[in-house]
C-alpha cells in the first residue's frame, strides 16, 4: 500500500510576507549606494520578512510540529478522510495564487509605468510655467527721455535666451508727479492678439541711440498707436478707440535706481482714465492677450498660470 | 518534352513561392495581406471612396518628405554672427536654395500639407453625405475627427518652423487665440510658448511637437482607422439598389449589406 500522504505533497499555504522581504532587499540595494543607515533598514525589514515567511512555511509541517509526528502509524484508513478533507478545503482558498498575480502584475506595472512617465511628462510641462518672473531691464538714463514724448525702446530681456526675448515698450516720460518722476510704458503687444503694434505717427530716426541691447527711437509726435494684424486702435494712453481688441494695452511697472530706468513686470490694463502724470490706470493681472480682465467675460479666465 | 518544361516551369514557381511560403508558416503575413486586398467590397462602391486612400497617400508623402527634410532642417532661433540671420531659417534657405532639389522635397512638404488636410475635409464630407458615420462606424467617426484635429495640429506646429515674420507672427496669434479658450486656454498657450512669450524653447518645442508626437500618435490612430474599416467593410453609396435589396445583384452573397450583415459576417469568420 502506498502512503495517502504521498499523493497530496505539502504545499505551503499562500503568504505575502515575501513581498516584505523583497521591499527590503531593493531598501537594502538602494542603502548600499545612498547611505549604510539606509542599507541597515533594509536588512532588518528583509530579515523581520524573511523570518514571519519562513514561519509561514513552515507552518503545519514536520519542522513546526515535530512531537506530532508520532500518528503516522494510523494506515490508510486513519489517512483516507483527512486526505478527502484536504480537498475540500481547496475551494475555499482565501486568496487566489492567479488573482494575487493578477493584481500584483497590473499594480507593479502601474507603478513602474508611473515612474517613469511622471517625471517626463512634468519635465514637458513645469518649465513652461516656473521661474518666469523677468528680472528689471535697464534701459538708461533718465536724460535720454525728454518729457511728453513717446521713445520706442527695444531691449533683451534675457540675455540667454539672445534676440528670440528682444521686447519693445514705448517709453513717455511724464515729467513730476509729487516730486517723483512719471512715466507711461506701453507695451507693444496688441491686446487683441498679441501682434506688434506701431506708432502712428512720424519717427525721428536719426536720432537712434543704441546703448548695449537697448535701442531708443524718439518719436515725432504720435497721435496713438494701430496694430498691422487686424486693425486694433489705440490712443496715447493705450486705451482702445477702434478694432478687435478687447481691452487697453498692457503697461510695464518701473523703477529709478542710480539715475536710470529700469522696466519692471508687465501688467494688465482693462482702461485709463486722464492722460499723463495724472491718469488713473485700472490695473489687473497681466493676462494673455485677448482675454477680458474685467466684466461679464472676464469670468472665462478665473486663474492666470504664473507669468 | 512537356513533362520536362512542366517540371522546370513548377521548380521555377517552387523557387518562387518558397519565401513566400516561408513567411506565411511563421507569421501568417501573406494571408493576412490577402485578406486586406481582396476583402469583399460592395458592388456598387464611388469614386468618391478613394478619398481615404488619398488622404492616407497624403500622409506617406508628409511623413516621408518630412523625414528627409529634418536632414537638413535646424530648430535653432539663435542668431548666426555670421549672416546676422537665425539659424533656422538659414537652414531653410539653405535647403530651398542651395542643396539639389531640396526647393522640391521642401515644396512637396509645404503644398502637400495643404492637399492633406483638403483631402481629410472632403473624405469626411464623403463619409458625412454617405451616411457612413451611422452605426456600427460611429467609433471611426470619432477616430477620424481626432485624426483631423491632429493634422490640423500638425499645420499649425509645421507653420512656424522656416521662422520668418510670417511664420513667427501667424504662431503669436495662434497661440494667443487658444490662449482665450475659456479656463484651460492661458495654460494652453503658456504650454505652447513654453513659457509666457514665445522664447528660446519654442521653436525646438513646436518641431519635437510636429515631427515626433503628433505623427506617432496619427499613424497609431491611422492603423485603429483602418482596422475598424476592415472589420466592418465598406459602405455602400446611399443611392445603392444593391444595399436596397432591389438591384440586379439581389439573391447573391450579402456583399453589399454591409453594417449588421458585414458585422455577422466577420464573427462567421469570412
Amino acid at each position: 500500500m502506498t502512503e495517502p500522504h504521498d499523493d497530496h505533497p505539502h504545499v505551503p499555504g499562500p503568504s505575502l510576507w515575501p513581498v516584505g522581504f523583497a521591499v527590503g532587499i531593493v531598501v537594502l540595494l538602494v542603502g548600499v549606494i545612498i547611505s549604510w543607515w539606509v542599507a541597515g533598514l533594509g536588512g532588518l525589514i528583509a530579515l523581520a520578512f524573511a523570518f514571519l515567511w519562513v514561519r509561514d512555511l513552515t507552518a503545519g509541517t514536520a519542522l513546526a510540529h515535530a512531537p506530532d509526528v508520532a500518528p503516522e502509524t494510523g494506515g490508510p484508513a486513519a489517512g483516507e478522510p483527512a486526505a478527502a478533507a484536504a480537498v475540500d478545503e481547496e475551494p475555499e482558498e482565501r486568496y487566489p495564487r492567479s488573482k494575487f498575480l493578477e493584481l500584483s502584475t497590473l499594480g507593479l506595472g502601474g507603478v513602474i509605468g508611473g515612474i517613469v512617465t511622471a517625471p517626463a511628462v512634468g519635465f514637458m510641462i513645469a518649465p513652461a510655467f516656473l521661474k518666469q518672473g523677468q528680472k528689471d531691464h535697464d534701459i538708461g538714463p533718465l536724460t535720454d527721455y525728454p518729457e511728453g514724448k513717446y521713445l520706442i525702446v527695444t531691449y533683451m530681456a534675457d540675455a540667454s535666451q539672445g534676440e528670440v526675448s528682444r521686447r519693445t515698450a514705448f517709453v513717455r516720460y511724464n515729467g513730476q508727479l509729487k516730486g517723483q518722476p512719471s512715466f507711461t510704458i506701453i507695451s507693444n503687444h496688441c491686446a487683441h492678439l498679441g501682434c506688434p503694434v506701431q506708432a502712428n505717427g512720424p519717427l525721428d530716426e536719426k536720432n537712434t541711440k543704441q546703448i548695449g541691447d537697448v535701442t531708443l527711437i524718439p518719436t515725432v509726435s504720435i497721435a496713438g498707436f494701430g496694430c498691422p494684424c487686424h486693425g486694433g486702435q489705440y490712443n496715447t494712453e493705450g486705451n482702445r478707440t477702434a478694432g478687435p481688441p478687447v481691452r487697453a494695452l498692457d503697461r510695464y511697472s518701473f523703477s529709478i535706481r542710480n539715475g536710470h530706468l529700469f522696466i519692471g513686470k508687465p501688467f494688465s490694463v482693462s482702461h485709463v482714465d486722464g492722460a499723463g502724470a495724472t491718469a488713473v490706470i485700472h490695473k489687473w493681472t497681466f493676462s494673455f492677450p485677448g482675454e477680458h480682465v474685467n466684466g461679464l467675460e472676464s469670468w472665462l479666465y478665473p486663474i492666470q498660470p504664473p507669468h | 518534352m512537356a513533362t520536362r518544361r512542366l517540371t522546370r516551369k513548377d521548380q521555377i514557381q517552387q523557387t518562387i513561392l518558397y519565401p513566400v511560403d516561408w513567411l506565411e508558416e511563421r507569421s501568417g503575413l501573406v494571408g493576412a495581406i490577402k485578406y486586406f486586398l481582396f476583402r469583399k467590397v460592395p458592388g456598387d462602391t464611388n469614386w468618391f471612396q478613394t478619398l481615404g486612400s488619398a488622404t492616407l497617400t497624403a500622409f506617406i508623402v508628409q511623413a516621408l518628405t518630412g523625414s528627409i527634410l529634418a536632414m537638413y532642417y535646424k530648430p535653432d532661433p539663435t542668431i548666426d554672427p555670421r549672416t546676422k540671420l537665425p539659424v533656422a531659417y538659414e537652414s531653410m534657405q539653405h535647403i530651398t536654395n542651395d542643396l539639389w532639389a531640396g526647393w522640391l522635397v521642401r515644396g512637396m512638404h509645404r503644398w502637400g500639407a495643404s492637399v492633406f488636410i483638403i483631402l481629410m475635409f472632403m473624405h469626411m464630407g464623403r463619409v458625412f453625405l454617405f451616411g457612413a458615420y451611422k452605426y456600427p462606424r460611429e467609433l471611426n467617426w470619432i477616430i477620424g475627427v481626432l485624426l483631423l484635429a491632429m493634422g490640423l495640429g500638425e499645420g499649425f506646429t509645421g507653420y512656424l518652423l522656416p521662422w520668418d515674420q510670417t511664420s513667427y507672427w501667424a504662431t503669436v496669434v495662434g497661440v494667443n487665440l487658444n490662449g482665450t479658450a475659456p479656463f484651460l486656454g492661458p495654460f494652453l498657450a503658456q504650454f505652447l510658448n513654453g513659457g509666457t512669450y514665445i522664447g528660446s524653447d519654442t521653436l525646438s518645442r513646436f518641431y519635437a511637437i510636429h515631427m515626433l508626437m503628433i505623427p506617432g500618435a496619427i499613424a497609431a490612430l491611422i492603423g485603429l482607422h483602418l482596422y475598424l474599416v476592415i472589420r466592418l467593410g465598406v459602405t455602400s453609396p446611399p443611392w445603392s439598389k444593391e444595399a436596397a435589396g432591389t438591384g440586379p445583384l439581389d439573391g447573391q452573397a450579402p456583399n453589399g449589406r454591409v453594417g449588421r450583415a458585414g458585422l455577422s459576417r466577420f464573427r462567421r469568420g469570412q
